[in-house]
């Protein structure tokens, strides 16, 4: 019996990007809440809540990137022209977001540039990124192992509705950190804004979900498909339990369960996504097994990945634990 | 401006204007990350808290450096997708796995421990926190182990076969890692960093020695850093010979270019000066001097040097930028050798800090690193043309299919958003860099052989009858 390498690696990517969805998505959360912020200490507040963290979390989707060059070259050499203006957006982004930690404790002057720098960098490296998955959720042509697309057609009503779900998601997922890593006046502000995301993303999943069933109908009949089915069902009971903690949770302030109940909608949302897309890698032409590299190359990676991931969940989980508990306020660095 | 320029040209001069933006950034907190160590190190083994202060300064410009080498490094981790899908796709089965690595390995154990570094101190105590220290400057160190081996696989590509979808797929993993020119670049690069952080170390000390000839912090940077320029600029050289041999074998039409040499012949002249110029196929204005190109390269007087007639037209990489990028890495290579001998000179003598024009020169050298390193790539890289992978690929027949519009305008993004953003961030770091070390004063004022490193309680200024350096 042969080991289908690169179903391996298709689910070893699904979870860089599902790490990098959740971590780097609560930091993008809190820059998307920041102008809303009441005062500059809890603007200082809530962005010292991230800052020893954000940087690996950034890292995932480095993983998700050069990983999807190394084990599917073809997905990231199609993928990537075809998405050419949201993904550059994202880079942007994420550069203003990214120094922003380090530049705006370093100047009274420019701090508004950096504030804006901060918030806008994490706005549109969030709405960039939903796009890029509606995207990909309608599909990229490809002809002879390159984009054969328009240059346009990332941009439809479809990819601004997942756009603007992932910034909600991401703004949901922020919050309920802030409500878990914070006290008081900053968490009463977190409290009222992951009512008021969480019930958006209610709205916005399921219209997501209608619309996608409506305009490609080729995804419904893999829903409701063997095994696939299995998810279908317990879904909505798995959605239910989730809300049921989150909602608990904000009421009766037991501060780690929002914030758990959103990782969990985050994971059953991208497992809908992954078993809508199996067995493609880039939706409707390429597979996992086009666009796999050869078994040297996964094998060989596949190494170094089964013996540093674990080490790297280690390690990350350690430097978690040194900064659990609530952020205090007088430990700032800046 | 767009519509004169193809896509092809607007795409590889947007690569090389956010690769070079980006390579300024390792090539100091590599070297700035083993510094810390260090530092760290002496503090914890000397229980000198001035070696913690001088860690604190430039941990602090260390965190700025850091923060802009991530963001500009994940603008190129999907560079090679958005705008060389071609060359992703090709070699893809053997670059991306080297790139793996370096997230897997590098990375993510940076970013991990950098927070520890930056914040930790107090929750985790010095002996954890040195490790955290320790890591950030391992990940650093493999960080450059594998985009080394990526870049210098482009140049000397081995242990490759080719499938039918015309990919590069490996044979032999270990040749493809340990390609030829891949140790000799390796070394070359990270003493590059290593010189690069002790020069800008050396004249932020020298800096402020010029203001106060006691500052203890300011002495012991400078007094390491010169160390290091002793010892390490002229080991760079020998290491900068052996990589140009290694080119000679490998890729011969970029020494050529190096050299300004057209024709191919015996007991070759060394040009110092001219002006190479590719379609009248000679150097114009040469200052030569006889035979000497032939020694350095062949080590033989009558030494046979090809030039660059001797290969098709086609495969000669342009040649005056690579000519004159090589004359300002080896100029301020020189230089750096000479700054060392002068610095142990005056340190012989008893006098290192409080030379003036010393520590002028080494405040003038601040940023020659920086130049050096940006020089030396762009001869390597321009050498490497008119191919991404040497012989094998073209660089015409690497880009994605885009239109010239659409790179056009992200390039202009690039460029403002780059110059706002890393001009800001080489501002703050300027204004850090202008307060001094602040880590206490020595004793006497009269400096001493071993002044730098002579443990003393951190007391406000004392005058002392020796003092002959009072501001």
């Amino acid at each position: 019996m042969s080991i289908d390498l690169p179903l391996i690696w298709a689910g070893l990517i699904a979870f860089a990007v599902l790490a990098y969805v959740v971590l780097d998505g609560f930091d993008l959360g809190i820059g998307i809440l920041f102008p809303f912020l009441d005062s500059k200490a809890d603007r200082d507040l809530a962005m010292n809540s991230v800052a020893p963290v954000w940087d690996g979390n950034e890292t995932w989707l480095v993983l998700g990137g050069g990983g999807l060059m190394a084990v599917f070259p073809l997905a990231y050499a199609t993928l990537l022209p075809a998405l050419y203006a949201p993904i550059i957006a994202m880079l942007l982004g994420l550069i203003f977001r990214g120094v922003s930690f380090e530049f705006r404790g370093k100047t009274e002057r420019g701090r508004w540039l950096w504030d804006f720098g901060f918030a806008g960098g994490s706005m549109v490296a969030a709405l960039a990124q939903g796009i890029t998955l509606g995207a990909l959720v309608q599909g990229i042509e490809v002809d002879n192992r390159a984009y054969a697309g328009g240059w346009w057609d990332w941009l439809t009503p479809f990819t601004l509705l997942t756009g603007l779900s992932v910034l909600v998601g991401y703004a949901l997922l922020g919050a309920t950190w802030l409500f878990m890593k914070t006290e008081n006046g900053l968490a009463r502000q977190a409290r009222a804004a992951a009512w008021l995301t969480g019930g958006a993303l209610l709205v916005l999943m399921g219209a997501v979900t209608l619309s996608s069933a409506f305009l490609f109908p080729h995804y419904v009949e893999r829903w409701f498909s063997w095994p696939a089915l299995l998810f279908t069902l317990f879904m909505p009971v798995l959605l239910l339990a989730c809300i049921a903690v989150f909602v608990r949770g904000l009421v009766r302030g037991h501060d780690s369960h929002p914030f758990l109940a959103t990782i969990g909608v985050f994971v059953l949302g991208f497992l809908g996504i992954a078993i809508s897309f199996y067995p493609w890698m880039v939706p409707p032409h390429v597979t996992i097994e086009q666009a796999a590299a050869p078994d040297s190359s996964l094998a060989f990676l596949l190494v170094g990945a089964l013996i540093l991931i674990p080490l790297i969940l280690a390690y990350t989980g350690y430097a978690y634990w040194v900064f659990r508990g609530k952020v205090d306020p007088d430990e700032g660095y800046h | 401006m767009i519509d004169l320029f193809s896509a092809i040209e607007l795409a590889r001069f947007q690569f090389a204007f956010t690769v070079s933006a980006h390579i300024i950034f390792p090539a100091f907190s590599i070297g700035l990350a083993s510094y810390l160590a260090v530092l760290e190190a002496l503090w914890l083994w000397k229980k000198d808290d001035a070696y913690f202060q001088v860690f604190e300064y430039w941990k602090t410009i260390f965190a700025i450096v850091f923060g802009m080498g991530v963001v500009s490094g994940i603008v190129m981790s999907y560079q090679f997708g958005t705008n060389w899908s071609v060359f992703s796709d090709k070699t893809g089965p053997i670059l991306g796995p080297l790139m793996g690595y370096e997230v897997l390995s590098a990375f993510f154990l940076e970013a991990g421990f950098l927070g520890v570094m930056l914040f930790g101190l107090n929750r985790v105590g010095p002996r954890l926190h040195f490790f955290a220290t320790l890591m950030v400057a391992a990940g650093t160190l493999m960080s450059a182990f594998w985009i080394l081996s990526v870049n210098s696989w482009m140049h000397t590509p081995v242990g490759y076969g080719v499938n039918e979808a015309g990919q590069f797929v490996p044979r032999d993993w270990w040749a493809i890692i340990f390609n030829p020119s891949f140790p000799y670049r390796l070394v070359h690069m990270v003493l590059a960093a290593y010189l690069t952080t002790a020069f800008v170390v050396g004249g932020v000390g020298a800096w402020h020695l010029l203001r106060d000839t006691r500052d203890r912090g300011a002495r012991i940077m400078f007094s390491m850093a010169m160390w290091m320029a002793l010892l390490v600029a002229p080991l760079q050289i020998v290491a900068g010979d052996l990589h140009g041999l290694n080119t000679l074998e490998h890729q011969p039409a970029k020494v050529a270019a190096m050299e300004g040499h057209y024709e191919t012949r015996e007991g070759a002249p060394l040009y110092l000066f001219g002006l190479p110029d590719d379609e009248a196929e000679k150097t114009r204005y040469g200052v030569k001097i006889p035979k000497l190109g032939s020694m350095i390269l062949t080590h033989e007087w009558d030494g046979k040097i090809k030039g660059l007639k001797a290969f098709p037209e086609d495969e000669r990489p342009p040649s005056a930028l690579i000519f004159w990028t090589f004359r300002i890495m080896v100029a301020i290579g020189l230089a750096m050798v000479a700054l060392g001998l002068w610095s142990a000179w005056s340190r012989w003598r008893g006098r290192l800090y409080d030379s003036p024009w010393l520590l002028r020169a080494a405040a003038l050298m601040t940023p020659s690193g920086f130049a050096a390193v940006l020089a030396g790539w762009i001869t390597t890289e321009v050498g490497r043309q008119p191919w991404t992978v040497y012989g094998l690929l073209r660089t015409s027949e690497s880009a994605s299919p885009l239109d010239a519009p659409a790179v056009g305008i992200s390039l202009l993004v690039f460029i403002g958003v780059y110059f706002l953003v890393f001009g800001s961030g080489t501002f703050y770091i300027l204004r850090l860099m202008l307060k001094p070390p602040q880590a206490g004063r020595t004793e006497i004022g009269w400096p001493t052989r071993t002044a730098g490193i002579t443990p003393g309680p951190a007391v406000g200024r004392r005058e002392s009858e020796g003092d002959r350096h009072e501001h």
